[in-house]
């Protein structure tokens, strides 16, 4: 069973087509990695796929459900939940209280069953020992985890990751692909943009490449990643 | 024993515009937004009471509990129609309207009330008073103190306990990213300016009763409630009381000595606490 669907989506900014004619379908559970250069589109794939921007033409479909034209909070409650490349925490919140706007809110959870799932997460992603502290003063990682973990507060049945994995230490990338793999273990669907390829390669199953915005190819990660045509366009090899 | 008793004084009094301020702090504190409409919406709070309370023929004191929904709407459709289109990354345009507003409320009362003086009268309670220590204070200052204490205490209940309140402080510090957590900022910015016409409300009765009123006085108000803000420090509920307080302080200690310098005085000392602690006396950690 899919759970996310694009059919032929394009989108273009005046001369600049930035997603052109994709087409993917994701099943549920699975962890699909999103590589490509920069200026490939990736982005904008996201921004389609969270409704934060609509497309020209195609259409996108949640569990079934053509959500082409249904707003970013609509496709929240529907199971949508993103990260961002840039960690936005709320920064005079507490970890802890970031969390629980994302769960009441975003989530429509309750008081204490809120505060039950919210426990829970920060447990998983190992933000246990600052819940208490305020956003602002963490960590690139801990805000990483913060970014993650907040997503993860609102329900999501897929879980879109923006280059989350990006200017973290070697140390700190492993210790968060621990927690991306629980995440994806419990069966929460993973599409992740990552210029990290040993960290995106050692969670997904499936690889896209994008490149203007077209998509190049989609396969398993050591076929992708042997392919001729990926190795010269993205790993910019010579054939 | 006159010192401590004016002191005593100043401190009631400081209730009074702390009840003032605390209003403009929570619209600060939510949404960046300088209301320079605050000081007449407290009178036209007052004489939304002033209009149930001899209509009804109803005591102030349970007057101001119908006006309080009522003020509740005003501000609430005030964000939604108005303040709402003009929040941007731009401070000036709402400072603007904001200043309109200020003086079409007053023409308004000024045209449907004319520019007599008016005054909520609360019968008995107005006169009594209660021995305190060595000093003797009234009765409606001191439930004046007691309110601003109480208003604080529960805003800040509000802010750091409750759903909402969570919702207000992300909402104050990334309007664009608690999107993604289904939370319309235009929605809470309503709500928040809603509570503070309630807390104008509650701070027109004190003002209603105190002392006489008319649709012009709205802009000295709102002076005192900026000092008592900025005093404070921005964003700060408590800092707005011990804002207040010292306002009231200063003015009944200037008045003491030379009933000419009760405002002076008070100018004086928010001038002297911008000098040694510009930032105020209790900033946010990280603005």
């Amino acid at each position: 069973m899919s759970i996310l669907t694009l059919k032929s989506l394009s989108k273009s900014f005046g001369a600049l087509t930035v997603t052109d004619d994709v087409s993917l379908d994701v099943m549920a559970g699975e962890a699909l990695g999103i590589i490509g250069p920069n200026g490939a589109g990736k982005s904008t794939l996201f921004n389609l796929i969270a409704g934060n921007i609509k497309p020209d033409s195609g259409h996108v479909l949640l569990d079934g459900v053509d959500v082409t034209r249904a707003s970013p909070m609509e496709r929240v409650h529907a199971g949508v939940g993103r990260s961002f490349q840039i960690p936005q925490p709320f920064s005079h919140l507490s970890v802890f209280e970031n969390l629980m706007v994302a769960a009441q809110f975003g989530g429509g959870h309750r008081g204490a069953e809120a505060e039950c799932s919210c426990m829970s997460i920060i447990e998983q992603t190992g933000l246990g020992p600052v819940a208490n502290d305020l956003s602002g003063g963490l960590s690139l990682l801990q805000r990483k985890r913060l970014e993650l973990a907040r997503a993860m507060s609102t329900s999501p049945k897929l879980i879109l990751l923006d280059e989350i994995a990006g200017g973290l230490t070697d140390g700190e990338c492993v210790a968060l692909i621990k927690t991306i793999k629980s995440i994806h273990a419990q069966g929460t669907t993973i599409i992740w943009i990552e210029h990290v390829l040993h960290a995106l390669n050692s969670v997904v199953e499936r690889l896209m490449v994008l490149n203007f915005g077209k998509m190049l190819m989609v396969g398993d990660v050591d076929e992708v990643m042997n392919a001729p045509a990926v190795k010269e366009i993205y790993l910019g090899i010579e054939i | 024993m006159i010192w401590v008793d004016t002191l005593v004084q100043g401190i009631l009094l400081g209730g009074l515009y702390a009840l003032f301020a605390a209003g403009l702090s929570l619209v600060f504190g939510v949404m960046r937004l300088v209301n320079l409409a605050h000081g007449d919406l407290i009178v036209l709070a007052a004489f939304v009471i002033l209009t149930i309370a001899t209509t009804l023929g109803l005591h102030p004191f349970v007057a101001v509990f119908l006006a309080m929904p009522i003020m509740f709407a005003v501000g609430w459709g005030l964000q939604t129609y108005i303040l709402n289109r003009v929040l941007g990354d731009d401070i000036l345009p709402p400072l603007l309207v904001t200043f309109g507003l200020s003086v079409v409320i007053q023409n308004t009362l000024l045209e449907t009330f004319s520019a007599d003086s008016q005054k909520l009268t609360a019968g008995p309670i107005e006169a009594q008073s209660v021995a305190l220590g060595p000093t003797t204070v009234g009765l409606t200052p001191l439930l004046t103190l007691a309110s601003a204490i109480l208003v604080i205490f529960a805003l800040n209940q509000l802010f750091y306990r409750t759903k909402l309140g969570r919702a207000f402080r992300a909402t104050s510090d990334d309007p664009v990213t608690v999107g993604l957590m289904v939370i319309r900022p235009n929605n809470v910015f309503a709500i928040a300016t809603g509570i503070a016409m309630v807390v104008a409300t509650i701070a027109a009765l004190y003002l209603g009763v105190r002392a006489n009123f008319d649709p012009t006085i709205g802009p000295a108000r709102l002076l005192y409630a900026f000092q008592a803000v900025i005093i404070g420090g921005l964003g700060s509920l408590w800092g707005t009381l011990a804002g207040g307080i010292i306002i009231g302080v200063a003015q009944a200690l200037g008045a003491a000595v030379n009933p000419e310098w009760q405002l002076l005085s008070g100018h004086v000392a928010f001038v002297l606490v911008l000098l040694f602690r510009p930032r105020g006396l209790f900033p946010r950690a990280n603005d």
